[in-house]
């Protein structure tokens, strides 16, 4: 009696360690959104001026605020007048604290740079042009100029910015878009140059080979897709790579075109293992009849085969692409990683997922560019789910009669 | 005429077959190309010394047994975390969950975490199990993160694996008079026992490739010793020939190490892969 009730006990608990169990997707996906958002989140409430620095103009400079934009532009140099971003029509003299401390001598500075805050305070008041970018340590009482409020990062500068420098003085630009493009046309490319590979043989498997040979080509792709992707990297970057440069004659072979070709391949098994199931499903008695009209089996599969797994196909196409996207190693070992608009297929590009990658590391935790990187990694994310999910209703969309 | 029209039509679908044979053909190809061009230049680099010495001399000498170490640590930490979870969550779905639902719901959501890019796992690891939990960069971190990256592949093996037992077994089992958890453990599970072991070796062969995942999580570039805690840095297999194909002094003198490296990264994929079909076969009889 004792025994029976100690036994649903165990029972219970068990089936209660099942059921938690059968949460952890559920929960490993939410609790990755939340992480990834609310670290990346912080990026449009922080500055993009380096920590601890300020910005300052002349008092009587009647400039409000500029955008990380406009602070980069002035100091390359290509903004030249405050009347550009909506000031007095006086030039801008960008002053960083080299500039000003080389024009004096060690003695006037003092030995601890004790004078420095005054002359820093007096170059800015002597100056009705000018910018100064400087450690905010040496702002003392009277200082004579006028601090610039920290600007955040809007929605529309991150999504809409071309100049991705995470680490530029005096202001770092975060613009995705030139990472979102390098990351699209990578994929698109690839899939492109692996769709007719992976649609014939996915034809060649489910219609055309004998079961011999499928026996070994199958077990073969399944391996393709098995190998790790540094791996896929490497041979990129020994054959792909070179081959690329002497072909096309360029000074760099690291390319988009690169990044695609591995890519290509890397995304062939799961393009070639969906479609083919989804033509498997075709129902014997359709192709029989399209047999039976006098179709030869060619006219059958793309009459009849092709158009009835038409869903499963694409289905195919969209995970093939997500894959694509979400590839990091072996993109990041033979892209080149420019972070720059691509514009055409034999130039370095960047992908977000080589970005993140590349960059993680050196970012101090907390920090601005930590914080933008991880908004990339929820894009990523978005973006990749948004695909599985995308995948997924195709699939289940009924079959055409 | 009528003739004519049949042979074009016989001609076109030669035509065709042919071209999907010779594609098939050539896909097939690039994956030999691709192992057999590494294996060719990296093989005399793979010898007794070169399996279980440390790197010297800036990576150009030695071996990469540390990396070697690093990497089963990893395999094994991973699986003790993604093993159990896997595995029960398939027996949760397949044999208790009567909510149909719940089932889509928890099947939906096991495909999407499948289709989370690695790097994601990556940026998730460090922040939840680095910096939130104090992990530091650490076995115990990269084994958490790796762990959740192979638990969708384990719950979809374990699912099929159950799903293929016919109803037969359990209406025969629960009609003696055990208990549901009886028949689980003593019919279903040792039914199920080959598949569920495929599915654990696959995942250990897709385990032992990911660099993205550890990259910010547990893979340190050089260790002069071998992790001695859980919460030691490691070195791994496939993050050393990111390294060393990529970063270093001297590229040419390094490329002997990255080949042998590719070698054995590809050698652990292939035997893993030969080892779950030896199961799968051997056990199906």
């Amino acid at each position: 009696m004792f025994k029976k009730k100690r036994n649903r006990f165990v029972e219970t608990l068990v089936e209660w360690a099942l059921r938690l169990s059968g949460g952890t997707t559920t929960l490993v996906i939410l609790l990755i959104s939340i992480f990834l958002f609310t670290e990346g989140w912080g990026l449009f409430k922080s500055s993009t001026v380096e920590k601890g620095y300020v910005l300052c103009v002349n008092r009587s400079n009647k400039i409000k605020n500029l955008t990380p934009k406009q602070i980069k532009e002035i100091f390359d140099g290509n903004i030249t007048s405050w009347k550009q971003v909506g000031g007095n029509d006086i030039p801008i003299e960008p002053l960083r604290m080299d500039d000003i401390a080389s024009q004096y001598t060690e003695e006037e500075i003092g030995a601890n740079f004790e004078h420095l805050p005054q002359k820093l305070s007096e170059a800015i008041a002597s100056r009705p042009g000018a910018l100064a970018f400087f450690s905010e340590q040496f702002i003392n009482i009277n200082f004579q100029g006028r601090v610039l409020p920290a600007e955040t990062i809007t929605l529309k500068e991150y999504f809409g910015g071309k100049e991705w420098f995470p680490t530029a003085t005096p202001a770092a630009q975060f613009g995705v878009l030139p990472l979102i493009l390098g990351t699209l046309w990578v994929s698109i490319a690839a899939i492109l140059i692996a769709l007719p590979f992976g649609m014939a043989v996915a034809i060649y498997l489910a219609e055309i080979a004998n079961s011999r040979i499928r026996k070994i080509l199958k077990p073969l792709i399944e391996l393709l897709a098995g190998i790790p992707s540094v791996v896929y990297g490497f041979f990129g970057l020994i054959v792909i790579v070179p081959l690329i440069r002497s072909i096309f004659h360029l000074p760099v072979g690291e390319t988009a075109l690169a990044g695609a070709i591995v890519l290509a391949i890397m995304a062939l098994p799961t393009i070639i293992t969906v479609a083919e199931d989804a033509m498997r499903t075709t129902p014997l008695a359709m192709k029989e009849s399209s047999l039976a009209l006098g179709a030869t089996h060619w006219q059958t599969i793309y009459r009849v085969v092709i158009p009835y797994a038409s869903s499963g196909i694409l289905a195919a196409i969209v995970l093939g692409i997500g894959r694509a996207i979400g590839e990091t190693m072996a993109v990041l070992m033979v892209t080149g990683n420019a972070a720059v608009m691509p514009h055409s297929l034999t130039e370095p590009v960047r992908t977000i997922p080589a970005t993140i990658a590349a960059e993680l590391g050196e970012s101090a935790m907390g920090s601005v560019q930590y914080q933008a990187l991880f908004m990339l990694g929820a894009i990523l994310f978005v973006l990749t789910l948004g695909i599985s999910i995308w995948a997924e209703i195709i699939r289940k969309e009924p079959k055409v009669q | 005429m009528q003739h004519n029209k049949f042979t074009g039509k016989r001609a076109n679908q030669a035509l065709f077959f042919t071209l999907f044979r010779l594609m098939s053909y050539l896909v097939v190809g690039i994956l030999f190309c691709i192992i057999g061009f590494i294996v060719i230049r990296g093989i005399g680099v793979i010898n007794w010394e070169f399996l279980t010495t440390a790197p010297k001399d800036g990576m150009t000498k030695g071996g990469i047994f540390p990396a070697i170490v690093g990497t089963f640590y990893l395999v094994i930490g991973s699986m003790i975390v993604a093993f159990p979870i896997g595995v029960m969550s398939g027996i949760y779905m397949n044999e208790y969950a009567t909510n149909k639902h719940i089932v889509r719901v928890i099947r939906v959501m096991t495909n999407n975490l499948g289709g989370i890019p690695s790097i994601v796992f990556g940026l998730f690891g460090m922040s939840l199990f680095v910096n939130k939990l104090h992990f530091g960069d650490s076995l115990l971190a990269g084994s958490f993160t790796l762990g959740l990256l192979a638990l969708p592949l384990i719950i979809r093996v374990t699912e099929e694996a159950l799903k293929a037992i016919p109803d037969t077994y359990r209406q025969g089992s629960l009609a003696l008079g055990a208990t549901k958890l009886t028949t689980i453990r003593k019919v279903i599970l040792p039914a199920a026992f080959p598949n569920v072991m495929t599915g654990l070796i696959l995942s250990i062969g897709r385990v032992s490739g990911e660099t993205a995942p550890i990259l910010f999580t547990a893979a340190a570039y050089f260790l002069p010793h071998l992790p001695t805690s859980v919460f030691d840095q490691v070195m791994a297999l496939p993050y050393h020939l990111y390294v060393i194909a990529t970063s270093g002094t001297d590229l040419e003198a390094t490329r002997p190490m990255a080949y042998g490296t590719a070698i054995v990264l590809i050698a652990i994929v292939l035997i893993m892969n030969l080892l779950a079909n030896v199961v799968r076969r051997r056990f199906s009889k």
